[in-house]
């Protein structure tokens, strides 16, 4: 018999600052968190805009001794964790440590102290290399981390799958739980990828918008004139239970995971099928998870990047998934203003997510003011949108073609 | 002044307290750190005083005063 599992507790940090009350009233308003890039100089680069976390301070959360051992993407991890265990109200001395676990996703992990320290190498040699830079550069840190702040003694595992990373930490974080292995878990991602190397590098493919000159309308999916995604950074993290343990600590209840499925394109490197096979393949094996018709979806959070191929692949997924009932689900990208937090990116999307099914309002897809013709469903382009929301979709999509939908529904407390 | 030029990395790598007490008898295994510090400091105070500690050396040591009289000896050869 499998476990009911639940989100009990959410955590965020991102440009609009740490907690998800904060991000939610953001994106409900839509803000952009997209600005010109502060943290090096971009005079060189196409591409001069980022939603970057600015003047980012671990330290009131952390002690000193803790946070100068961690790269930017575990110090995101920690203080989004202390965050979503706060709002989950665990009493961290009475929880069966060996039943609570972590996993998490990133994308590049620990490549700031990467950078750093190949830095010193090539400039001072290799004896002047840290002693810190392989436990501080390694992607599973962040899950580690955690696990030694909090003190918890359960499954740790990191997901490694681009863009969709997040989303199959939680995957398998639900997985955990619905079969028992674990009585709670803490699971979303972390990213700090705005510097030099990840900038140039996306912007080699063509991948990033060029809209320096208007840095808030940059991040514009399923528009017309979209050129890109905009470079995103931050973590997201949900505490999830099962049923019979958050309702033994009478734990307030935000929603359930009634599903998860994944699916691979095989297909190539960077570039989604251009039939939405993948994409489709996952959301069907997110409903048959879930048990529910593709009509009994209120409406769907987008992968929704802003690049050229995903949102019309996208598009053409849900079609063929949803039929005719894809033209009257609302479906927004919140990346129009968050930007593109890559590993991050689906769990903030899951905070999202979570956060319209308790609040009954789905934040807009702002800077959508020319639809692409293949692009023609119901975005919630630029304003908030009030609606009851019963099972609540997010779509993510990683570069290797690497697939994951996950299903979120409304529990009554 | 070596010395106090050595207390002041500790002090500031550790981030510790103005108030916690660096002497030449602290030894940096008595603080309670891991090895990874250990090696951190030692490349911060090679920095410092332009200088290079063999590792053979680094196992003579018992404590920051030790660390100190060798720089100091190498100074001054």
């Amino acid at each position: 018999m499998l476990k009911r599992v639940v989100v009990t507790g959410l955590g965020s940090v991102t440009p609009f600052g740490v907690g998800h009350r904060t991000l939610f009233d953001a994106l409900v308003a839509g803000k952009s968190a997209v600005s010109l890039v502060s943290s090096f100089d971009t005079s060189e680069f196409k591409t001069k805009i980022a939603a970057e976390i600015k003047n980012f301070d671990p330290d009131p959360y952390f002690p000193k001794s803790e946070t100068r051992r961690m790269d930017r993407f575990t110090q995101f991890a920690s203080v989004a964790a202390k965050d979503a265990i706060l709002d989950a109200k665990i009493d961290l001395n009475h929880l069966d440590k060996n039943r609570a676990g972590i996993v998490l996703g990133s994308g590049f992990g620990g490549i700031m102290t990467t950078l750093e320290q190949h830095k010193i190498l090539l400039e001072r040699g290799a004896k002047r290399v840290s002693p810190m830079c392989v436990p501080m550069m390694i992607p599973n840190m962040a899950a580690g981390t955690l696990a030694i702040l909090f003190g918890l003694r359960g499954p740790n595992e990191t997901v490694c799958t681009a863009c969709a990373s997040s989303s199959h930490a939680i995957a398998a974080a639900f997985r955990m739980i619905q079969n028992g292995k674990a009585d709670i878990m803490i699971c979303g991602g972390s990213e700090a990828p705005v510097n030099p190397l990840i900038v140039a590098a996306f912007s080699s493919m063509n991948a990033l918008s060029k809209r320096n000159d208007e840095p808030e309308k940059a991040s514009r999916p399923f528009d017309k004139d979209r050129d890109g995604f905009v470079l995103g950074e931050g973590a997201g993290i949900l505490v999830l239970e099962s049923l019979e343990h958050a309702k033994a600590r009478k734990a307030y209840t935000y929603a359930e995971i009634a599903g998860a499925g994944s699916s691979t394109d095989a297909f190539h490197i960077t570039s989604p099928d251009p039939d939405g096979s993948g994409a489709k393949s996952a959301m069907r094996a997110a409903l048959a998870d879930a048990a529910i018709t593709p009509d009994e979806i209120s409406a769907v959070t987008a992968h929704g990047t802003g690049t050229i191929a995903n949102d019309v692949t996208e598009t053409k997924a849900l079609k063929a998934v949803f039929g005719e009932h894809a033209y009257k689900i609302p479906i927004n990208s919140i990346k129009s203003m968050l930007g593109h937090a890559l590993g991050a990116a689906a769990a903030l999307e899951a905070v999202s997510a979570v956060s319209s099914i308790v609040e009954g309002i789905i934040p807009p897809t702002i800077n959508l003011e020319n639809h692409d013709p293949e692009c023609d469903l119901d975005y919630v382009p630029n304003t908030a949108r009030k609606a009851y929301l019963k099972y609540v979709m997010t779509d993510s999509f990683g570069f290797g073609g690497q697939n994951s939908v996950l299903i979120f529904k409304s529990v009554n407390n | 002044m070596c010395f106090e030029k050595i207390a002041d990395i500790v002090r500031h790598h550790l981030a510790l307290d103005e108030n916690v007490e660096i002497t030449p008898e602290s030894s940096l295994k008595g603080m309670k750190i891991d090895s990874l510090d250990v090696v951190e400091i030692i490349m911060k105070i090679e920095d410092a005083f332009e200088i290079e500690i063999p590792d053979e050396k680094l196992k003579e040591f018992q404590n920051l005063g030790d660390i100190a009289n060798y720089i100091k000896s190498v100074k001054e050869s």
